[in-house]
């Protein structure tokens, strides 16, 4: 579904990403993890066609296609799917506009029909429970005076509505209470299937004791260090990012 | 003084009007009516170099020669080809409003369709009064000095003055709810190209006058519309007094024609303890000044000033607002947002007046732009002036243009750059429209909006 050459990414002329090689099929849930400032963010941001990053060289393929020449939207229409590390305010919009914008714009590209507001609201409800939020959610502006824990599972309900082929979850986990993180891992659990693929961005293990992931890549310096199976995770939990730091610094000395 | 051709054409109008008004010379209607047209040929149009002037041009204004409507048989002239189909998109649901349709400044009984009144109640046009009921008139034209709607500074007000002769008239006696909102529908109509060659476009003037008993409470909506492309220009005065204990829900809806010209002003007076509204819709006309004076008389009363302009090409839309606290325990909120794209220029000069007895004082201005072209230009000028020491007070003006964070999670959702833009716009003007309280309103404000960004 996914291939990932040699992607180098750039901010303001300084290399972020130096090389990042990643495969991703369907029906696999991935999980990359690093400190801080180790490019985790940015590679889910290039992925999801942000502008102002610069990709020096390397190349993405989505379902064969390449997908640095695409718009964010075409992305978008094509399946993939970014939950914001930090979703964005929209005062003056109400959370059910917008998803019916974004839905419907998906489903007219799809050749689908558009969906009405009575349709949509149907729709709404049902996958409302996926998060366990009320409908009143749906009327209220978008991330607009919503707590930490309601932004993030916003965008876990955003991402079971556009039901993508490719999601990626920029650090979803982050700044949650245990109960919003259950709520969130299980929604996640629900939207995985045979069919799509999940890239799991996270800082931190916890979020894996409830979303299993097949693969764990340990992100570090904008290369991927270390790749492995969910017990890698478990392994930095105990022993911290300074390990592996050291085991690759041996092996490059 | 030198008098300028200008004054002079409007002058030669004025005594051609004269000739026209038959009995009504004798009115004490008249004699305002001269006393303002001496005054506008000694004032003339205001120019950049005055202080209230200074960011609005009306050069165009004065290059141009319009030609004062000052008969109904004239209006009827611009009258005949207009039918109720030509107008139905300004109109608002039959049912549930009082339809007053003036073109080009006079009354038109064909186009209205009023509601049976309760007693006392009058809506109507201000011909009628001025013909039945004169010296009552003069009572509440606020003419003297220090008025906005005065004559005495402004050469606009003064030459609407001297050609008063129609315009809405709207009573609401002591203790009278108006249950039905009364919709003031100004028709404003020029020739088509082809005929107007050896004819000056029109000049309305409408001069509106509405008051209210104590313990009242009506809506109003004024709107501006023009169903062709024409240019003509209206200069119009409204004048709102507001009794005590009274509520009064203000709308203007300004949809003039995009070659049009637009000078209005809007004088409140407000009594006690009444509370005041008014929601200033500013999306037509080529130059447009909306002006808006609103005098607290007396303690505790209340008013609201909300306004939206949205302009593009190059549009001029100008709003002046000036709140005067003149008693103490009053209160005020004003928050107007322009969005601006293309070549288009806005002002907005908000003055905040609390005059040294005006203690405990509540006084809020905010104003917000969007820019949406690099070329769009808004001078904001907010503008208090405290003369009191127990007051609270405060103003904020913001400019900015659409943001890159919130477009590119649009789109990360789906949505085209254009859409993203489109619906970010009407995000910032959304809380202008949420404020609206009349549902006939906001349903068309809201399309007008939509089909605007939507292109």
């Amino acid at each position: 579904m996914l291939k990932i050459r040699d992607l180098r990414v750039a901010v303001e002329d300084k290399e972020i990403l130096k090389g990042i090689n990643l495969e991703v099929n369907a029906g696999e849930v991935h999980a990359i993890m690093g400190p801080n400032g180790s490019g985790k963010s940015t590679l889910a941001q290039v992925l999801a066609g942000r502008e102002t990053y610069q990709v020096t060289s390397g190349e993405v393929l989505y379902e064969g296609k390449d997908l640095l020449k695409m718009p964010p939207e075409e992305r978008a229409r094509e399946g993939i799917f970014l939950a914001f590390q930090y979703p964005i305010e929209i005062p003056g919009i109400s959370n059910s506009y917008f998803l019916k914008a974004a839905l419907n714009a998906i489903r007219k590209h799809k050749g689908l029909e558009e969906l009405d507001a009575m349709e949509f609201l149907t729709l709404a409800k049902q996958k409302l429970k996926i998060v366990e939020m009320d409908p009143s959610f749906l009327n209220r502006p978008v991330n607009e005076g919503f707590s930490g824990g309601e932004k993030k599972r916003n965008e876990i309900f955003q991402m079971a509505i556009l039901e993508p082929k490719l999601a990626i979850l920029d650090e979803t986990d982050s700044g949650l209470d245990i109960d919003a993180l259950k709520i969130v891992a299980n929604g996640i659990n629900k939207l995985r299937s045979k069919d799509n693929a999940i890239i799991l961005v996270t800082h931190y293990q916890r979020l894996l004791n409830y979303v299993i992931p097949d693969y764990v890549h340990v992100l570090f310096d904008g290369r991927i260090i270390k790749s492995g199976g969910k017990e890698l995770a478990l392994e930095l939990e105990e022993k911290g990012y300074d390990w592996i730091k050291e085991e690759v610094e041996t092996v490059r000395s | 003084m030198r008098v300028t051709k200008n004054q002079e054409w409007y002058l030669s109008n004025f005594q051609a009007f004269e000739k026209n008004l038959d009995g009504d010379q004798a009115s004490p209607i008249h004699k305002i009516r001269k006393t303002a047209i001496s005054r506008f040929v000694e004032l003339g149009f205001p120019t950049i170099h005055d202080e209230e002037w200074k960011y609005t041009d009306v050069s165009p204004i004065v290059e141009r020669t319009f030609k004062p409507t000052f008969a109904e048989a004239e209006a009827a002239r611009w009258l005949l080809p207009l039918t109720i189909q030509a107008i139905r998109r300004f109109t608002l649901e039959e049912t549930g409003y009082h339809r007053i349709v003036f073109v080009n400044g006079y009354y038109s009984r064909e186009l209205s369709y009023p509601h049976p009144l309760a007693k006392d109640v009058q809506i109507g046009s201000l011909a009628t009064v001025i013909e039945k009921d004169p010296t009552t008139l003069t009572r509440y034209l606020s003419v003297g000095v220090g008025f906005p709607s005065s004559y005495e500074d402004n050469g606009f007000t003064a030459l609407n003055t001297a050609f008063i002769r129609d315009g809405a008239f709207v009573y609401i006696p002591d203790g009278v709810i108006v249950e039905v909102p009364i919709h003031l529908l100004f028709v404003g109509i020029g020739d088509s190209e082809a005929a107007s060659v050896d004819k000056a476009p029109p000049l309305s003037q409408p001069r509106n006058l509405i008051i209210t008993g104590k313990n009242s409470q009506v809506a109003l909506i004024e709107s501006y519309v023009s169903p062709t492309h024409s240019s003509y220009f209206t200069n119009t005065i409204t004048e709102v007094v507001i009794g005590e204990n009274s509520v009064v829900d203000y709308y203007k809806l300004q949809y003039e024609s995009l070659e049009a010209f637009h000078i209005g002003t809007v004088q409140v007076r407000q009594g006690r303890s009444s509370n005041f509204s008014s929601h200033s819709l500013s999306f037509g006309g080529k130059l447009v000044r909306n002006n808006i004076t609103v005098v607290f008389e007396a303690e505790g009363g209340e008013c609201t000033l909300n306004g939206l302009y949205v302009v593009a090409d190059r549009q001029h839309v100008d709003n002046h607002t000036m709140i005067d606290h003149a008693k103490p325990h009053c209160t005020s909120n004003e928050l107007y947002k322009g969005i601006l794209d293309g070549k288009s220029r806005g002002v907005f000069n908000g003055k905040i007046l609390v005059r040294p007895n005006a203690q405990k004082t509540n006084a809020h201005q905010t104003n917000k732009n969007l820019l949406l072209s690099d070329e769009a230009l808004i001078d904001t000028k907010p503008q208090l002036e405290i003369f009191a020491n127990d007051v609270k007070c405060s103003h904020g003006a913001t400019i900015g243009q659409l943001e890159e964070d919130p477009i590119f999670y649009l789109r990360s959702r789906g949505v085209d750059r254009e859409m993203a833009r489109t619906i970010l716009t009407y995000a910032f003007a959304s809380d202008i429209i949420s404020r609206i309280k009349l549902e006939a309103v906001r349903t068309d404000i809201d399309r007008r909006l939509l089909s605007r960004f939507g292109k």
